[in-house]
């Protein structure tokens, strides 16, 4: 290290110039590689720790947001993109080549807990091997695979085998461990409590567990891939639908539409926006109704009634959608530069329809609060456990309700604003509780704030002149971005910070999409909640997590 | 009350219009069309198998199983507006051991099919099948995927098949119905060999892969084995 680096306060807040930032950092700086949302600078791969720590420590740059992996003709590289929690427009991305022939950099694991799943990631689908990782074995796909399938040589038809090892009384005696008298149990891939198809390795003494490992990959459809198959203007939309499957569509699609507008230079109409910013919060509502049901259902089987009520709302909620996109479900609305089609005819049909729902919404949240939240069995099985300390929450990089439940303000609609949020007035939700509850809590009153920003858009759309209702900006029929260029983007999903980076080649698909689940980094934490608790537990820190398998997994 | 006095009703003060019907046996509470039909012979002549298919589809139990998107909307299927259960199936079992449907609602992919005909194999028979949505009849949308297998049909037999990406719950219903007849005329889809099927390793043709995996895999595990080069 050199002794010339400016030695300042440990000030997260402080903005630094790309220039300054590459003089704190020295000689570890190899290259400038900058991204379109953020400098970047190249670093040698045995130098990963020491540079991500002292952006960390002495920059501010608390949240590793993504570790994206890919391959070129001549090189691997890492990219680690860098954030604050304090202000998430602050970006820097940390490019690590690795050698084409032995792809061998330093893991970031030591420095950002998060870094382990991501670069487990990396290394299952890209081949990237990282020194010093604590567990670096495969992911998402199968420990027996073959290959690495991102990679520019896989091939894609070759036979694989897929073992079931898991499939032993758990009575029998090799599940035992003969010192310690524990039990392994596994819960899932297929079981009630688990939300879809993940699977946990659980370790138990007694009642109590010792240690949990979920284990992914059982819903891992390539999303990544398909993306990569895609042209940017009309075949990747459909699929941002099928990451966050519980309605959340139109909020994944903004991720999309975000981060490649962005990437194409693309100008949306503001009303455009203003109906992207409503349907997106009809989603939010939806999927946090559905987070609301499963969750009650998780906690204890009685609640099938709320499960009911709440099911109830989210089909007052898909009939709004349904009319707007013409879909329940995978709705395929925005193009990029817009949305589709403009709001159903008669308007004024919608707006009443869409004010009804809204009307008899805080009455809906009086019943559930009325059924779950002042429910004295509720309130025992969820205060105080689950418990997820903020420092805990930022170093696993957890977002969205997750991280906001532990007391972190972070929102990327207001920190990082996009759509129309920034002309509204709304406000972020935040709960200090840490524990079950605090994250139920902030998934009912984001429900509130989404319901006043579906009014404020309502009142604005009713009064828009009508020969201003532009819902589509002019796009080319073909678009291809400039070869090497980069981004990261972001929206604030239903689960927290859904990203997108794209690399664009100069034709009209992306050489590289990578998806910044919010799930993914947000199912990290589940250890740190669920080590030492009694099983019931697991599954109620599983169900406030709130995760979707289509998110984790990809 | 002493113990030498009966305990006597007053019937005065109870008797209800239902109690009365049922005690005179009159009133039509308890004719149902099906009773009418019959006339009024209380015996029926019919074949055993058949009645007893007719019994089968009017009840069945399903299995809680959910995968992908589509869960979603099979969740709103079971659930009010929609509500299965009006046709008699359901109920959703969270043990494979009480259920005689299955619905396979999503995408399934290499590290879930072994898992999947494991569930399908703990469930009594007759057991019948519903895939759902275009992931179960091709891989749908993901049918290009490096670890998509394309269609449940590859591991397990399926007896109805309900495109839609994902199907609307009107939709599944219909499918459900559809089964519910066929299993009531006592047709089910055969079961064949598949190209996907669980077995242990020692039995698996040996070629290049089994000996580059047999020192990771041990003889007697079970395992699933994918030639994604013949897959349709």
């Amino acid at each position: 290290m050199s002794l010339e680096r400016p030695d300042t306060a440990d000030d997260g807040a402080v903005e630094r110039t790309p220039d300054e930032l590459e003089a704190l950092l020295g000689d570890l700086v190899v290259d400038r590689d900058d991204h379109l949302n953020a400098p970047g600078f190249v670093i040698r791969p045995d130098t990963v720790q020491e540079t991500l720590s002292i952006l960390k420590e002495q920059a501010g740059y608390d949240h590793l947001s993504l570790v994206t992996a890919q391959e070129y003709e001549n090189r691997y590289e890492s990219i680690y993109h860098l954030k604050k929690f304090d202000d998430p427009t602050q970006e820097v991305s940390i490019v690590v080549p690795a050698d084409k022939d032995t792809p061998v950099s330093e893991s970031a694991e030591p420095v950002f807990r998060t870094a382990d799943w991501h670069e487990r990631e990396a290394y299952d689908l890209m081949g990237v091997e990282y020194d010093d990782h604590p567990d670096l074995r495969r992911i998402l796909l199968p420990e027996t695979w073959q290959g690495h399938p991102l990679s520019m040589d896989y091939d894609q038809e070759r036979p694989q085998i897929a073992s079931l090892p898991e499939h032993a009384n758990p009575l029998q005696e090799h599940h035992k461990d003969a010192e310690s008298d524990t039990m392994f149990l596994n819960i899932g891939p297929h079981h009630p409590a688990t939300h879809g198809v993940l699977h946990l390795k659980t370790v138990l003494d007694g009642e109590q567990v010792v240690d949990v490992e979920p284990d992914i990959g059982y819903l891992h459809r390539c999303e990544e891939q398909m993306a990569q198959n895609g042209t940017y203007r009309h075949q990747i939309m459909p699929y941002p639908d099928r990451w966050d499957y519980i309605s959340a569509g139109l909020l994944n699609e903004f991720a999309y539409a975000r981060a490649a507008e962005d990437l194409a230079d693309i100008e949306v109409p503001e009303y455009a926006q203003v109906i992207r910013t409503m349907g997106a919060e009809m989603s939010r509502i939806a999927a946090h109704m559905l987070a609301l049901a499963t969750f009650a259902l998780d906690i204890n089987g009685d609640f099938t009634a709320t499960f009911m009520y709440a099911i109830n709302d989210r089909e007052r909620v898909q009939n709004l959608l349904e009319d707007l996109t013409g879909q329940r479900l995978m709705f395929n609305y925005f193009r990029l530069g817009g949305v589709v089609w403009d709001l159903p005819e008669p308007r004024e049909e919608f707006f009443s329809k869409t004010r009804d729902f809204l009307d008899q919404l805080p009455e809906s949240i009086e019943e559930y609060h009325n059924l779950i939240t002042s429910n004295e069995i509720f309130q025992m099985r969820t205060i105080d456990t689950g418990v997820l300390p903020p420092e805990v929450a930022k170093n696993y990089g957890a977002t969205g309700p997750v991280a906001r439940g532990s007391g972190v303000d972070y929102d990327l609609r207001r920190d990082d604003p996009y759509g129309y949020y920034d002309e509204l007035d709304w406000d972020v939700v935040t709960e200090d509780g840490c524990d079950n509850f605090s994250r139920l809590l902030v998934r009912m009153r984001e429900v509130e704030e989404s319901a006043k920003i579906i009014e404020q858009c309502v009142d604005l759309l009713e009064d828009w002149p009508e020969d201003e209702r532009n819902i589509q900006a002019n796009v080319p029929r073909t678009l291809r971005p400039d070869d090497d260029t980069e981004i990261y983007r972001a929206v604030e999903g239903a689960k927290g910070e859904l990203g997108i980076y794209i690399r664009s080649d100069g034709t009209d698909k992306p050489a590289r999409f990578k998806i910044r689940s919010p799930c993914f980094s947000n199912l990290q934490t589940l250890p740190e909640m669920a080590n030492g608790e009694y099983i019931p537990d697991v599954v109620a820190a599983l169900g406030s997590l709130d995760i979707v398998l289509g998110e984790v997994d990809r | 009350m002493s113990s030498d006095q009966p305990f006597i009703t007053d019937e005065s003060q109870v008797v209800t219009e239902t109690r009365d019907a049922r005690m005179t046996g009159q009133g039509d509470r308890f004719n149902s069309r099906l009773r009418e039909a019959f006339g009024s012979s209380p015996f029926i002549l019919t074949k055993f198998d058949k009645f007893l298919n007719w019994c089968r589809g009017s009840s069945m139990f399903m299995l809680q199983f959910g995968i992908a998107c589509c869960s979603i909307e099979m969740m709103h299927t079971y659930a009010v507006k929609h509500d299965l259960d009006r046709f008699g199936s359901g109920v959703p079992r969270a043990s494979p051991r009480q259920a005689d449907v299955m619905i396979v609602p999503g995408t399934i992919v290499s590290k879930f099919a072994p898992r999947m005909k494991r569930v399908y194999d703990q469930m009594p028979e007759p057991k019948f099948v519903v895939g759902m949505g275009s992931c179960t009849i091709s891989g749908g949308p993901f049918q290009e995927g490096y670890n998509v297998i394309k269609g449940a049909e590859e591991v397990i037999p399926i007896d109805i098949h309900v495109p839609g990406c994902p199907p609307r719950p009107e939709a599944l219903v219909y499918g459900v119905v559809k089964l519910q007849e066929r299993v009531a005329n006592g047709e089910a889809s055969p079961v064949t060999v598949k190209p996907y099927e669980l077995e242990e390793f020692s039995d698996l043709e040996r070629d290049e892969l089994v000996d580059k995996l047999a020192d990771q895999i041990d003889e007697d595990e079970l395992v699933m084995r994918y030639n994604f080069a013949d897959s349709p």
